[in-house]
This record gives structure tokens, C-alpha cells and sequence, in this order.
């Protein structure tokens, strides 16, 4: 229930799959949409910008070039990530005969304190809203 | 949805009074002869999913009879296949931005 893991092949060679996860250029494009930044090294600082919804900011946990990445960041935006607010991401990049596996696993869900934190993240104002439209639909058929 | 619900969850005694709970609504005493645990630890964990809008309460002359809350449980699997959902679209990138050069 904390944790989150999804996995895709990729048909590349894993030395560019771990170029287009850790640089900035790409993580500009994947995770945020109007760019990032990030030291690519333990503790180094990473921001991830958002059309219309800000920056967050992380944390670098594991630089372990060709195959571990991971960091921390926070579900409030504009702020370091901190206990209670902040979620950990970790990838793994295993090669394989079609390229490429990459696993993703985000955890600490369940360590995050108070709604405001959580529906700060665009996104998650949108499952709200998700949320709420699925509940009245459901309220409407019988159980 | 906070973590408060997703930290309700996360603990299998919890998990295995939702589905207790999802057969029949039950008192704490009920549920307590149906789980190797006392009364007392029965309530705490009720007080915890009650908390996280998981379960709701309602009194039958003496007796306080506990079931299940739709809207808070489906709030909870909606938000996680909504997490799950964001982390495809996002591999789903990383895949096309790999493969293009």
C-alpha cells in the first residue's frame, strides 16, 4: 500500500536509458514539462519544473552509474523535501536480450501528513476531481 | 486522499477488519472473537480507520456496529491507480525519448 512499482522495456542500449533518467535536458521533457535541473551526485539538488503548477525539488539519494538512480522529492512544490512531505523514487536498469528493463518504485506514501501536502501536486487535484466524479457515479448505482 | 488512509492500510490487522467488515458490519466485540486479538486492540484499530475515513460507526440500542466506507476506500484505490497511472505515462517517455536518438 506505500508503494508503487512499475516497470517498461526500452529498446536501447541501458548507458542511454541512464542518460535520458539522470540528465537534466531529459528529465526536463519525462518528469517535468518545462524543464529541470540536477546534480547528479548523492545529496545533490534536483528541481523539476511544471507548466502552470511550479517547481518541486529533490533530493539525490544513489548516483550507482550504469544501474541504480534514486532520489527523494517533495509533494509540496517550491520546498526540499522533508519527512512527511516527500516520497522516494528509485530506478533500476537491467539489460536484457530487447534492450533495456527499467523498474521504477516510489514509496513513503503512507508517511505523508495532511491532505493540503498531497493535492498541492497538479496531478493529484486531478484525481481528486477523478475521485469525486467516481464517487457521485457510484453513489447513483446501487451497491 | 492523504497517507493517512494509505497508512491505515498499510497495516494487516487493519487490512484484515476491512474485510471482516466487508461481509457484515460487526461490533468490536464480534470482531474480537473472530481475530486473535483483545477487544481493546480491536477499537484502537477501529479508531484508526474511522480517522482515515475508511470506516464509519452507527448504535443499535447499547451496541456500536462498524462497517465499511465506500467513498473512503474507493478514494484510496482511485489515488493509487492514479500514481501508477502517472509513473506509465511517465516510463512511457523515458521509453520514447531512449528510442528516438
Amino acid at each position: 500500500m506505500d508503494t508503487i512499482t512499475r516497470e517498461i522495456t526500452v529498446a536501447a542500449a541501458r548507458a542511454r536509458v541512464w542518460e535520458v533518467i539522470t540528465r537534466a535536458e531529459h528529465l526536463g521533457r519525462w518528469f517535468g514539462d518545462a524543464g529541470a535541473e540536477i546534480d547528479l551526485r548523492p545529496g545533490g539538488r534536483l528541481t523539476l519544473s511544471f507548466e502552470g503548477h511550479g517547481t518541486s525539488v529533490g533530493r539525490v539519494v544513489r548516483v550507482e552509474e550504469p544501474d541504480r538512480f534514486s532520489f527523494r522529492w517533495a509533494r509540496s512544490r517550491e520546498i526540499e523535501p522533508a519527512p512527511g512531505d516527500e516520497t522516494l523514487v528509485e530506478f533500476t536498469l537491467t539489460e536484457t536480450a530487447d534492450g533495456t528493463l527499467v523498474r521504477v518504485r516510489e514509496s513513503g506514501f503512507a508517511s505523508l501528513t495532511g491532505d493540503a501536502a498531497a493535492y498541492r501536486r497538479g496531478n493529484v487535484e486531478g484525481w481528486a476531481a477523478k475521485t469525486t466524479e467516481l464517487q457521485r457515479y457510484l453513489e447513483t448505482v446501487p451497491a | 486522499m492523504s497517507g493517512q488512509a494509505l497508512a491505515a492500510l498499510a497495516d494487516p490487522t487493519r487490512r484484515e477488519l476491512l474485510e471482516r467488515l466487508a461481509r457484515g458490519e460487526a461490533s468490536a466485540t464480534t470482531l474480537a472473537r473472530d481475530l486473535p486479538i483483545s477487544r481493546q486492540a480491536v477499537v484502537q484499530h477501529l479508531g484508526v480507520l474511522d480517522a482515515a475515513g475508511l470506516v464509519r460507526s452507527a448504535r443499535y440500542g447499547r451496541e456500536v456496529r462498524w462497517s465499511p466506507r465506500r467513498d473512503g476506500l474507493i478514494a484510496a484505490a482511485v489515488w493509487l491507480t492514479g500514481l501508477a497511472e502517472e509513473w506509465d505515462r511517465r516510463l512511457a517517455a523515458i521509453k520514447a525519448i531512449a528510442e528516438e536518438g
